[in-house]
């Protein structure tokens, strides 16, 4: 049983989000609360409620997205800070981390005079730690702001609900047996505990009665499994050192399937210019490419945006991800109603391959966002990076743009061009001249009041031709609070004699062609 | 495959290994990969900047299926050969020159991977062609209404089992959405007798 220290700041995705515990603050995460701040929960926000809900129980409370990337970030200060005076620390997620005592404690003399240190250089931003037997207790503990003498952990637990095993249906179940604290489920024998509940429940078992949850097989892999990656010329930009992070993380997966090992925990390195090596630790369940790529990515983000007295001066030399941990892999559960995931994987090998040709903006993937135009209504995202991040930053902070469901599709949109939309939307509008029956151009006024019927339209200089039928002008003003974005603009769609039908738009009494009904 | 577009190709459907180039509109393009995409299959554009992705969902196909490489620039003929490698149906839209030695590599590479290459633009040795002969808009007025559906006629032709002309007309798209059979007529030799079956 390895005695463990965890930093635990509490509600770290309000604090992230630049928030002070006093102001009511809720970071959303799809229509859902998932964090809160202490005023907040004072005027009766949880964790689950929908955002009507949170509002109407705590009025004025403001809205925050939720922003795995921006969290991890500003936690890396911290953890240099936590790193100060303890090595070998794992990053369990943004706002938790774990450090083995054993030597720190001996050389600062004692538990309690760590956990007293630690809690002074992590005070402003909340932060509690906490010393206890094993990482879940530990956590409880920090939680309390305490340390458990050794040996106490299971009497220490005793007294929690069964809920803070953080399994749900369990829990429920639990609840229902009359078993209500972790004491209690301790008390059974854990041999009725794995007929009952399975594999997993014997775990809750485990940490119920003090144990740990993974002392099963966890071993220190041999050094030729770390995958190293050569930067030249050094990286300067997070994005430079991601594309690389990738391919690495996809090595490395590659490298532990084949001997049937899976990861818990990942050692990331970095060298750069200058000589300076910077090293973190993360903790991770059930590992794939995606997931490791993305822990590589909040880590680079996290050194390489980072003040002067932590960040690195230089630019990145050298990239390596090596396992720290590794247990034996007990196969992926497909999905229940199928899919080929070699198929998937095998596309997603060839884009990253396509991405090598080209560099990584090449390849992109469109995401339906809101939008009145054809191009305002997707978005294209570079292969790989997460949609979500994307559209948290677009509408950060903006209340209007939370309202809208994000994966349910666009919500009205008065004014957006009707379906069917145009199968060709040209990126950089073509200019084109409309004029009306005498030859005089057709002008719109700022009411939408039209000189002229259009009757011959010339795309980009070219011949002119009849118009055949028409519909406008529909006038679209977006954005007038903010100057930079504002545009007015008329829309119209026009069918030439040859059958073809264009979206055009007059802006500043210029027309251009905005799509083709191709 | 869509249904209403089983009866333009040869086989009822695309033939995997099979080159189809289309000319004279985006959206029948769209529309071929549209049942692929909906079957769970993986697509992807190349060359094609100005593509209307909000009209690629409306006819059917899974944006996070559908990957773009808008501008692949001198590298083309080896991003196609890549993603040829790997998804199931390959939109390109050709350079005005393509080399022949490139046409033929791609075609030859498509066909020994199982991979379907629809082509936009260019020339290239094709198994099926289809252009749209004519289109119709529905639904604008002289100042007034909205673009509703278009009537499309589509000749297919080829070699090998396409080479005998179809023609069909197609709702692409129809008004309440999607692709559909207008009137279909299958043809051997007589167009006149076609149109007037149509008409």
């Amino acid at each position: 049983m390895t005695r463990t220290l965890v930093v635990w700041c509490p509600d770290w995705p309000v604090t992230a989000a630049g928030h002070s515990p006093d102001e009511p603050v809720a970071v959303l995460f799809a229509n859902r609360v998932v964090a809160c701040s202490a005023a907040a929960r004072a005027g009766g926000v949880q964790r689950g409620l929908r955002r009507r809900q949170a509002e109407a129980r705590c009025p004025g409370l403001q809205l925050a997205v939720h922003d795995p990337d921006g969290e991890a970030r500003a936690f890396e200060p911290v953890v240099a800070a936590v790193e100060g005076f303890c090595p070998r620390l794992e990053i369990v997620r943004p706002g938790v981390c774990a450090v083995a005592t054993r030597g720190p404690s001996r050389y600062f003399g004692g538990d309690d005079a760590l956990a007293a240190r630690v809690t002074q250089v992590v005070a402003h931003v909340g932060g509690r730690a906490g010393i206890a037997d094993g990482p879940f207790a530990a956590e409880l503990a920090a939680r309390a702001g305490r340390v458990i003498p050794k040996g106490q952990t299971p009497a220490f637990l005793s007294t929690f609900s069964v809920d803070v095993l953080e399994r749900p249906d369990l829990a429920d179940l639990l609840h229902r047996l009359g078993i209500r604290t972790l004491g209690a489920f301790a008390a059974l024998p854990p041999a009725s505990v794995l007929a009952r509940f399975g594999a997993d429940g014997l775990c809750a078992h485990r940490l119920a009665s003090g144990g740990d949850e993974r002392p099963l097989a966890a071993r220190i892999p041999p050094p030729e499994l770390d995958v190293t990656a050569e930067l030249d010329p050094p990286a300067e930009r997070v994005e430079t050192a991601v594309f690389a992070a990738r391919g690495l993380a996809h090595r490395l997966c590659d490298e532990l399937s084949a001997r049937g090992l899976a990861l818990s925990c990942l050692r990331v390195e970095a060298e750069t210019e200058h000589g300076e090596t910077l090293v973190r630790r993360w903790r991770l369940e059930g590992a794939t490419p995606l997931a490791l790529a993305e822990r590589v990515r909040w880590q680079l983000d996290g050194w390489l945006s980072d003040a002067k007295p932590h960040g690195p001066t230089a630019g990145l030399t050298l990239l390596r991800l090596a396992p720290e941990e590794v247990l034996p892999d007990e196969g992926r559960q497909l999905g229940f109603w199928g899919g080929d995931r070699a198929l998937d994987d095998r596309a997603a090998r060839a884009l990253l391959h396509v991405q090598g040709l080209l560099g990584p903006e090449a390849v992109t993937t469109a995401v339906p966002t809101g939008g009145r135009g054809p191009a305002e209504q997707v978005q294209l995202v570079p292969w790989g990076d997460a949609p979500s991040a994307v559209l948290g930053a677009e509408m950060s902070g903006n209340r209007t743009f939370l309202r809208q469901e994000r994966r349910e599709g666009p919500s009205p949109w008065p004014g957006r061009v009707p379906a069917p939309s145009p199968a060709v939307v040209h990126g950089n509008a073509i200019r084109a001249e409309v004029v009306g029956e005498r030859g005089q151009p057709v002008k719109v006024s700022g009411r939408g009041d039209v000189s002229a019927e259009p009757t011959k339209l010339s795309v980009g200089g070219g011949p002119w031709t009849d118009i055949a039928a028409w519909a406008g002008p529909w006038l679209v003003d977006e954005r007038w609070w903010d100057p930079d974005a504002h545009r007015r603009r008329a829309r119209w769609q026009v069918v030439t004699v040859d059958g073809t039908a264009h979206l055009l738009a007059v802006e500043g009494g210029r027309w251009s062609v905005e799509a083709t009904y191709d | 495959m869509l249904p209403a577009l089983v009866d333009l190709l040869p086989e009822g459907g695309l033939r995997r290994g099979s080159t189809v180039a289309v000319s004279g509109s985006t959206s029948l393009a769209l529309a071929l990969l549209a049942g692929p995409s909906q079957a769970g299959s993986w697509c992807a554009a190349v060359g094609l900047p100005s593509l209307g992705l909000v009209a690629a969902a409306e006819v059917g196909i899974a944006l996070e299926r559908f990957p773009l490489v808008a501008r692949p620039g001198e590298e083309w003929p080896g991003v196609v050969a890549a993603l040829v490698d790997a998804v199931d149906v390959v939109l390109v839209c050709l350079p005005r020159h393509v080399r022949n030695g490139d046409a033929r590599r791609l075609v030859a590479k498509a066909r020994d991977r199982g991979a379907v290459l629809v082509t936009t633009g260019g020339s290239i040795a094709a198994d099926v062609r289809l252009s749209v002969a004519s289109s119709t808009w529905e639904g604008l007025g002289r100042g007034h209404g909205l673009l509703r559906a278009r009537r499309v006629d589509v000749v297919a032709s080829g070699r090998g089992a396409a080479a005998r002309e179809r023609r069909l007309s197609l709702w692409l798209p129809s008004p309440g959405g999607g692709v559909e059979v207008f009137a279909r007529s299958v043809v051997e030799g007589a167009t006149d007798r076609a149109n007037t079956a149509v008409g």
